[in-house]
């Protein structure tokens, strides 16, 4: 059986191919683009035996109906999702997440939507056959960059996997539990004097809604007006993802994956790496607190979070 | 010189060369970026991610679960920058059609700059410009700088969409767009020359910081005729 591929029914909101992202190019203007929730990524992968780096389907909120033709494949999905199969016979089955199920040749699987989250995650034992661009799978839709000449995916359109001989399927499972408060821990950010007393204490005590413009580019807040006496531009210079940018207007935007390369509004904070994900996963409506650590506590949050990882990969063993 | 190092948040490491935006401060960052991007292809150091030149900043991006703040911040403050790092630096020449749909912005431009159309082009052409860093989207360069009698704010609400080729000026610099994107500076032409190629893997930039530009006028016909 050759040229197994799902072929597109739906396509949904945002998907793409994602992986570990890609590095060395932000000074030429390319972003790192990569799943935007790391773990969910690595744990999908985990769930088929992939290679935690292996490439998966990322989607956003509504996701794609695709349909397998010529095969057989074992895949998993990851993140707070609502799914179903349907099977050739037109038996429709409940999908979990964090388990990994078998697909033959003309059922369906459809992802109808994320629930308390903004992205899930589609891997496939052995991966798709895609071509990796400057090392990484990653669709960048910024710059055109990756598998599917760099765009979304569309109606119509096959994603081809992999050959890989299926042996034995070994049933996994992972029990994933997320503790999400809304608290997002912040590191103070290269501006953060560029702003008064009573705006740092707004920054720092006050909630936060997200808005609706929030993409994998970054996330709109909106809240108390964040007052700043010193410049409401600075040179344009390089962002991180992460970044917390003030403009003019006082509402605080957060850098994700997708970000533009550079920048010139002050940065009040930078959100820490082990928050990222679940930054990333914040969906319009939420309300959210930051709260600020040292450098030194963040890189023992960030130690706790991959020993946190590491413990739900080992669980899928 | 490197005046002060600090942190970027938990994953990189910020390297701050002053406020002053200037040729020289820009080739002592992009000596760093060149410096250190060497050790880096020869893997002669580990776990940086990412390097992001800028006016007058350099940002080491790096890798949380190989290194820390610590050791980049070390390695950066250790680093003795040589005179044998060679210097690829090149001068391109790009076209530039200005004529009425592509120079959306000379309206705003005559009346806040009190020149007509010809006189500001006149200043803008017959010059060399530096190109200072490259980003923001893929393979936009800034370059500068301009004569000071063209030299203007942004616009006051910016554009949702800049076409895909516009030059667009702003306060002492001019970039290129090399993809419709939104936009606040003033637009006084488009180019039909490719800036950004994602086919060439090795150097997908035409213009990278270091480079010298010389923009020249075309006229419409020859911006439609364009072959590359």
């Amino acid at each position: 059986m050759n040229n197994s591929y799902f072929e597109i029914l739906r396509p949904g909101i945002n998907t793409t191919i994602q992986d570990k992202g890609r590095n060395h190019l932000y000074h030429v203007g390319i972003a790192v683009s990569g799943a935007i929730d790391q773990r969910n990524y690595k744990l999908s992968n985990s769930l088929v035996e992939n290679q935690l780096d292996e490439a998966v389907i990322e989607f956003a909120y509504q996701g794609p109906l695709l349909k397998l033709k010529n095969g057989k494949i074992n895949f998993a999905i990851t993140g707070d999702i609502l799914f179903k199969i349907i099977r050739k016979d037109l038996n429709i089955e409940d999908g979990e997440c964090y388990k990994n199920y078998i697909l033959e040749d003309g059922d369906q699987i459809d992802i109808i939507s994320t629930k308390n989250s903004a992205y899930g995650y589609l891997s496939v034992e052995g991966g798709f056959e895609l071509q990796k661009i400057w090392n990484s799978y990653s669709i960048n839709t910024k710059a055109n960059i990756g598998p599917n000449n760099g765009k979304k995916y569309s109606l119509n359109d096959k994603i081809y996997i992999k050959n890989s001989n299926l042996k034995k399927i070994i049933k996994r499972k992972i029990n994933y539990n997320q503790f999400t408060d809304n608290i997002i821990r912040i590191i103070k950010g290269t501006n953060f004097d560029y702003f008064p007393k009573k705006a740092k204490e707004k920054f720092l005590n006050e909630k936060f809604l997200v808005t609706n413009l929030a993409d994998r580019m970054g996330i709109r807040l909106k809240g108390p007006k964040i007052e700043n006496n010193v410049s409401t531009n600075i040179k344009s210079e390089g962002l991180v993802r992460g970044v917390i940018q003030v403009p003019a207007d006082g509402n605080p935007i957060i850098m994700l994956s997708d970000h533009g390369t550079i920048g010139g509004y002050p940065k009040i904070a930078n959100v820490i790496s082990a928050d990222l994900d679940v930054v990333g996963q914040l969906t319009p409506g939420t309300k959210v607190d930051f709260k600020e650590v040292s450098l030194e506590e963040a890189q023992n949050i960030f130690k706790a979070y991959t020993e946190d990882t590491n413990r739900f990969l080992n669980e899928c063993n | 010189m490197i005046k002060n190092i600090s942190n970027l948040g938990d994953a990189a490491v910020y390297c701050d060369f002053g406020s002053e935006v200037n040729e020289i401060i820009n080739t002592n960052v992009i000596d760093y970026f060149n410096h250190l991007s060497k050790l880096v292809k020869e893997k002669k150091i580990t776990g940086i991610t990412n390097l992001t030149p800028s006016y007058n900043k350099l940002i080491v991006s790096f890798d949380l679960t190989v290194t820390n703040y610590k050791n980049i911040k070390e390695l950066i403050e250790h680093l003795i920058i040589t005179e044998n790092i060679k210097k690829n630096n090149k001068k391109i020449k790009i076209p530039v059609c200005c004529e009425e749909e592509y120079g959306l912005d000379f309206k705003r431009l005559v009346k806040k700059l009190n020149l007509n159309k010809d006189e500001i082009l006149k200043l803008y052409f017959n010059k060399e410009y530096f190109c200072y860093m490259t980003g923001f989207i893929a393979g936009m360069p800034f370059l500068g700088d301009l004569n000071e009698n063209i030299r203007c704010d942004r616009l006051e609400t910016p554009r949702v969409k800049v076409p895909k080729g516009s030059v667009g000026i702003t306060e002492q610099f001019t970039d290129i767009y090399t993809f419709e994107s939104p936009g606040g500076w003033n637009i006084i032409g488009n180019t039909p020359k490719k800036i950004f190629d994602n086919k060439n893997l090795n150097q997908p930039a035409l213009i990278n910081p270091g480079d010298r530009v010389y923009f020249y006028q075309i006229t419409k016909e020859e911006y439609l005729n364009w072959n590359e």
